[in-house]
């Protein structure tokens, strides 16, 4: 067996580790007991994690070429060929090593967290599936194969934000991910039909290859309207990417599907599946970086999600929901690096966000467990003492969330602000300033919450005060191998990622030089210690400190101002805490439109016409023909004799005379 | 001699005389019968006009059938009154509706 043939069959193998371990754990979990389930998929996991690590050596750290393999024909039609097979490249690995070690940290987490309920195996078996489904999109390499795992993850996030199936809230959260998450499906599938109907195959690398090509290639929608191919297939991609990646105006599911378990809301909705939209402009870059209105869309639609949803956090109680409003916030961040074809750096953002944001939310389900499944943020405070090392944790995590240096955040984000800077494409500048103010939204939520749950006098009862204590080593150890990677890999991977030649991701994305924004940066950039001095001198920083600065007032040092605040800005509270009406509005326009439309048609088309009209209809229409004849038929003997008379006469002035 | 278009006037009489009989009468059932009669008098006469006229002698032979039949109609009918009358006390045409829809 050849290097590139043991690569991939690696690849294969840190794939299907995890559908294993979900087999076992889902049909035999009920056999086995939990203790024997968790070892289980804890090890298979695992396993499949230090595989990765060794693929990212071979590929990225001794340069081994990428390897395009397929295993298997799934569906063979005429010149298409469908085929279940994999890319290991750089991008592909370097995803498959962050997804892993978020889930593993979640895998074991999750012993702590949900012990004792009920569906501990079948989380269990959830949980590893979603893993293997995550993994098919990384790896594939073509998009149909992308498509199946894309659906694979949507329908696991459906299966576990409904988890707990007893509580309403969770059915609902769980109804409304998926069904924006069809929307956008949509969206995907139509582009993914329209790349096979120009291309003719649905290969990544036999796509790109043609796709110089194909530039002059129109898609004729009415008279005078011609868009290229290209631009037509970006924009549909990036509709699906927009209700995976929660970007505004198809982001309302994410902050329901915080009904969930906790280390489900690390895992699939901050760490993983949420960046798979991102992960796959970045994949799909070759073709976006030909469609540049596409690009522009990205950009405005990015710096909206930044800046709006992150002001949404501020207002909320909830401490997951604020965490979730700074995931939606965060991906703006990223979705405004794929627009300014920053895709390294939005790809290094990825990264950096799936450790110190898993890490906020296993650290917040720590404070949920030691608070007995209180969430409200309003009911905590001055937990500091009680729970060190979960204080300690979240706090490396909200200071890598706000770009404090020498964080990991700090340089991803602050690359893709100076990026964003530097950019000329249409709509840079409200980017810009997207998500230069995002940058002080960011620290003003997120020490808000710090702030009241750690900080600030305790408002829960001395009862439940009394009984709370640092859960078990399962809980915080992740925490702690989290906050690791939170604090070092920015300044760790900052220059293989961004500025070494070649960057980690190399030849896997591509940049048109006119789109190429990294240049200038490149120019200033001495190293990440350098960097991280230098950071008191750009604006972004201060901002930040304004933000944290705020927090602390309006929180810890005067809570009265923040209800002035709130009487006199009442306009603003309403807007926020209403969230900028996307979900009135969907409620007003789609759920009752819908029901509206529905109404219509049964009330008019079916009711009126098919029953009215044609069922009933035709029936009385027999029936009032009927009681018409019938009176000709009166039973007597001389009416039939005339009938029969006047009968003969008719047919002889017809035949005899022809009238 | 007489023209074989004044038999045929007669038979048409004869005829229209039959059926206003049938659709007039709202009486008595016999009255119906015996208009029957009139028709079926009336196409003898014409079978034999013809007859006569065509020097074919097939019409007369034909007039004995319908003779014969008319005979039997007759007595059936008669039969098929007396059997009304018993069960349904009346024989006035208007009061035969059973047929009626």
């Amino acid at each position: 067996m050849s290097v590139d043939n043991s690569l991939v069959h690696i690849a294969l193998l840190i794939a299907l580790l995890p559908l294993a371990g979900s087999l076992i754990a889902g049909l035999l979990g009920r056999c086995i007991g939990t203790k024997i389930t968790h070892r289980i998929a804890v090890a298979l996991v695992g396993a499949s994690f230090f595989l990765a690590c060794y693929l990212f050596k071979q590929i990225v750290l001794d340069g081994e070429p990428a390897v395009d393999h397929v295993f298997y024909v799934w569906a063979n039609s005429g010149i298409f060929n469908f085929n279940v097979g994999f890319l290991v490249d750089r991008l592909s690995v370097s995803m498959c090593v962050v997804v892993l070690f978020v889930s593993f940290m979640v895998h074991i987490y999750t012993i702590g967290y949900m012990q004792g309920d009920p569906g501990y195996q079948r989380f269990f078996s959830y949980v590893s599936l979603f893993t293997f489904s995550m993994l098919i999109l990384v790896l594939a390499n073509n998009l149909l194969l992308l498509f199946f795992g894309w659906e694979g993850v949507g329908l696991i996030s459906y299966l576990l934000i409904g988890f707990w199936f007893k509580r309403e809230a969770a059915n609902v959260g769980s109804l409304k991910a998926f069904l924006v998450n069809r929307v956008g499906d949509v969206g995907f599938i139509l582009g993914i039909a329209i790349v096979l109907m120009f291309f003719g195959t649905l290969n990544y690398h036999e796509v790109f290859r043609q796709v110089p090509g194909m530039l002059d290639k129109v898609i004729p929608i009415f008279p005078g309207f011609s868009p290229a191919a290209v631009t037509v297939i970006s924009l549909f991609l990036f509709t699906g990417a927009m209700a995976k990646s929660a970007q505004v105006p198809l982001h309302v599911w994410l902050p329901e599907s915080m009904e969930g378990p906790t280390p489900i809301s690390a895992l699939i909705h901050a760490a993983t599946m949420v960046t798979a939209g991102i992960y796959m402009v970045a994949r799909m870059s070759p073709m976006f970086e030909y469609a540049p209105q596409i690009l522009s869309m990205i950009l405005i639609i990015g710096g909206t999600t930044a800046f709006f949803t992150g002001l949404v956090a501020v207002v909320q109680n909830d401490i997951k929901r604020v965490i979730a409003y700074s995931t939606l916030s965060q991906l703006g961040y990223m979705a405004v690096a794929l627009g300014i074809s920053a895709y390294d750096a939005a790809i290094f953002h990825l990264i950096t966000h799936a450790f110190f944001k898993a890490l906020l939310f296993l650290a917040a389900g720590s404070v949920i467990i030691a608070m007995h499944h209180e969430q409200d943020m309003r009911k905590m405070g001055g937990l500091a003492s009680l729970l060190p090392i979960t204080y300690v944790t979240f706090v490396i995590g909200s200071l890598a969330l706000c770009a404090i240096p020498p964080f990991a955040g700090f340089y991803s984000k602050d690359t893709i602000i100076e990026a964003a800077q530097q950019s000329h494409i249409y709509g840079s500048t409200y980017a810009y300033l997207c998500v230069l103010f995002g940058a002080f939204v960011t620290p003003l939520y997120t020490f808000r919450a710090l702030f009241m749950t750690f900080h600030t006098k305790p408002r829960m009862d001395a009862e439940t005060r009394s009984h709370v204590k640092e859960a078990s080593w399962v809980v915080w150890l992740p925490l702690v191998l989290l906050a690791v990677p939170s604090l070092i890999a920015g300044g760790l991977l900052i220059r293989k990622m961004l500025y070494a030649h070649p960057t980690l991701l190399a030849n896997t994305v591509f940049v048109l030089p006119e789109h190429q924004v990294m240049t200038h940066l490149a120019g200033e950039f001495h190293g990440a210690v350098n960097m991280a001095l230098h950071a008191v001198t750009t604006l972004a920083f201060w901002i930040t400190i304004a933000g944290i600065f705020t927090a602390w007032f309006f929180t810890a040092y005067r809570p009265s101002a923040s209800t002035w605040f709130k009487g006199h800005f009442s306009w603003l509270y309403a807007v926020l805490i209403n969230k900028f009406g996307f979900d009135k509005f969907n409620d007003v326009v789609f759920v009752e439109g819908t029901k509206d439309t529905g109404h219509l048609f049964y009330e008019v088309s079916d009711v009126k016409l098919i029953d009215g009209f044609f069922v009933n209809g035709s029936g009385s229409l027999v029936r009032w023909f009927a009681t018409t004849v019938r009176n000709v038929q009166t039973g007597y003997l001389y009416h039939y004799a005339l009938a029969m008379v006047v009968g003969v006469v008719v047919f002889l002035l017809y035949f005899v005379w022809g009238l | 001699m007489i023209a074989l278009t004044e038999y045929l006037s007669l038979a048409a009489v004869l005829f229209g005389l039959g059926i206003a009989g049938i659709i007039i009468n709202r009486k008595n059932l016999i009255v119906v019968l015996m208009s029957v009669e009139l028709l079926l008098l009336a196409v003898n006469t014409n079978f034999i006009a013809f007859s006569h006229f065509l020097g074919n002698t097939v019409g007369q032979v034909f007039v004995f059938f319908v003779l014969t039949v008319a005979a039997a109609e007759a007595a059936i009918g008669l039969a098929i009154l007396v059997v009304l009358y018993r069960k349904r006390a009346t024989i006035e045409v208007q009061d035969l509706d059973v047929l009626k829809g």
